[in-house]
């Protein structure tokens, strides 16, 4: 099959629309947290439809709630909250896509998590983030620190193991006798 | 006191999760814990409601979900992109030929394919058709919960009929695994864009109907209007989207405002209420369902003749005499379908304006036949999760109403 080299195409029309809106932004960002923001993939340079920025792992609370409330960035609405298995050092990255209701426009905001390290959760920006973020800790075993309820969410809580890491194995059974039952605990 | 019940509940459980309350003493000061579903008539589909009653009214709830869960992220990492369409059809069940279009387009676009104009009226008709059965199920299902029947009736004909157009298209009306990357499965047959027009027709004066049915009717607004009323900060927080945000003041439509596929090219209006109740969702959804028509019988009479495939040579699949006749044809063939085709390294967040809200898919290419991630992004989570908030300090029976009314599709919520 006729494999051709990587094209950066899936900018598509945001990149004329959005590209100078971005930079002045991402300069904002810079200014305002300096050394906290570790790198910024640009989209046509990097094959990527919005730019990523990656963020420290203790700053990403204050980061994103800059860009929320911030009358330049105004990025109120979490779009989606997941994380990548990137199979090396640092293993994890916790992906937070971010959507602007008044400039319509998207960003990707990320941070480096190694294994069984703790991510500060931002239930206290969006209080969406929190079935989110359970996800995170069913799917990955990423936890986050400060989460009031950080329990499996898909998975039955008897699991072991956590299902979307590249390392665990397709087929394979955990029969459980008797259904979760009732917590009152959580209505109390 | 313990009894047997609670010694067998507790078997096997961790310290924390046990069962510590006096089966005898719920009624001690008149609260009682309600367990609804997973398999109750009133949850759509397989969701489960635990709550804490006082009288009727809903203390506090708690909701859980995963009975359904079909790994469908992890399947994404070890199918081809060719084999994944399949799955995509069981995220939105009531709407499945929009997960097809919105996966079909964000490979597409991590591609850098383009495909043919006909292609995309098609993918347009396949949308609007989805929207409008998908409301149309979401605002019957919602009055069949609180009682009204025949008005469910009247919507379900004229979406079995929407299922034979569908039929025709792809060949099966449910799951119907339609759209291809970079084209479609099969051409729309001679004739559809007349059958379609009529059956916009018809269905105009259905939603004429069922709206003169229903929309005045005292004992639907007695069960709707102020019931689970979410509001537009609440909307934010929870990252509502779709005809739920819409219905609490927030005017935004990916439609509009991000337009892909042709929407620019045909007009259509953006219907946004104020209050964020269930009254306010029903009358946004037959609003949308109006507009949808419109658009329907708008692509109806620009659709024109033409090809349904792109010719970029990395995702057509080849012609079957191609494949019948020619030793190149065949091994393209094999090839496809035994390795599937290579997607550059990349990653892209796709978004669309489903029926529910937004609907993305986020992958992660490495450059192989197999994404590394794929993340599918379903408004029903995001809609389920404010459920408990949305109908807390409510009647038990209002649940039932604010839950229909969010239309919560367990397939793409478990995924």
């Amino acid at each position: 099959m006729d494999v051709r080299k990587p094209i950066a195409t899936n900018g598509g029309y945001w990149l004329p629309k959005f590209g100078d809106l971005w930079k002045t932004q991402i300069e904002a960002l810079k200014a305002q947290f300096g050394k906290a923001i570790e790198e910024v993939r640009m989209p046509p340079d990097y094959p990527t439809d919005v730019p990523i920025v990656y963020v420290r792992k203790d700053e990403i609370v204050p980061v994103l709630n800059y860009l929320k409330t911030d009358s330049k960035m105004d990025y109120g609405f979490l779009a989606d909250l997941t994380a990548t298995d990137e199979q090396k050092e640092p293993r994890f990255e916790v992906v937070y896509n971010l959507f602007s209701h008044s400039s319509l426009c998207r960003i990707r905001v990320k941070v480096r998590v190694a294994d069984g390290d703790e991510v500060p959760t931002a239930i206290s920006v969006w209080e969406g983030a929190n079935w989110a973020e359970r996800e995170v800790y069913d799917m990955f075993g990423v936890k986050f620190r400060g989460h009031p309820d950080l329990r499996r969410i898909l998975m039955d809580i008897r699991w072991v193991g956590h299902p979307l890491r590249k390392d665990y194995p397709l087929k394979g059974y955990q029969v459980f006798a008797d259904a979760e039952p009732v917590d009152p605990t959580l209505l109390d | 006191m313990q009894n047997s019940t609670t010694d067998k509940l507790n078997k096997g459980l961790p310290e924390s999760y046990s069962i510590e309350h006096d089966p005898d003493d719920l009624w001690g000061d008149s609260r009682i814990i309600v367990n609804i579903g997973p398999t109750h008539p009133a949850m759509h589909g397989a969701l489960r409601m635990v709550a804490k009653l006082n009288g009727e009214t809903i203390e506090k709830s708690y909701c859980e979900y995963g009975y359904t869960h079909r790994a469908k992220e992890k399947l994404g990492e070890n199918r081809t992109y060719h084999n994944f369409i399949v799955y995509t059809d069981r995220l939105n069940y009531c709407s499945a030929l929009i997960n097809n279009v919105v996966y079909s387009m964000s490979v597409e676009r991590l591609l850098g394919v383009e495909v043919p104009e006909r292609c995309v009226w098609i993918r347009m008709i396949c949308c609007e058709l989805a929207r409008v059965i998908d409301h149309l199920i979401c605002i019957g299902i919602n009055a069949v919960d609180l009682g009204a029947f025949s008005f469910f009736l009247y919507g379900f004909h004229q979406r079995e009929e929407a299922y034979t157009l569908i039929e025709k298209l792809s060949g099966a009306r449910l799951t119907t695994s339609y759209t291809r990357i970079g084209g479609l499965a099969g051409d729309a047959p001679e004739g559809f864009e007349s059958e379609l027009k009529a059956w916009v027709a018809k269905t105009r004066k259905v939603i004429d109907e069922m709206d003169s049915l229903l929309t005045g009717n005292k004992i639907w607004k007695k069960r709707t209007v102020g019931v689970g009323v979410f509001n537009k900060e609440q909307c934010l927080k929870f990252s509502h989207s779709g005809p739920n945000a819409r219905a609490a003041g927030i005017d935004l439509d990916l439609r509009r405002d991000q337009p892909c596929m042709f929407y620019k090219d045909v007009e259509f209006d953006v219907p946004v209420s104020q209050n964020g109740d269930v009254f306010d969702r029903y009358l946004i959804r037959i609003a949308e369902i109006r507009q949808s028509l419109n658009i329907l019988s708008q692509i109806a009479d620009k659709i024109k003749k033409g090809p349904i495939w792109s010719e970029d040579k990395r995702v057509r699949i080849p012609d079957k005499d191609v494949v019948y006749n020619t030793m190149e044809g065949l091994i393209h063939h094999f090839k496809f379908f035994m390795t599937g085709f290579s997607v550059p390294e990349g990653e892209a967040y796709t978004q669309f304006e489903a029926a529910n809200g937004e609907l993305g898919f986020y992958i992660v290419s490495k450059g192989s036949p197999r994404s590394h991630r794929m993340r599918i992004r379903g408004p029903s989570f995001w809609h389920y999760q404010s459920l408990s908030t949305m109908v807390q300090g409510e009647k038990i029976a209002d649940m039932v109403a604010a839950l229909g009314s969010i239309n919560i599709i367990a397939g793409e919520l478990d995924r």
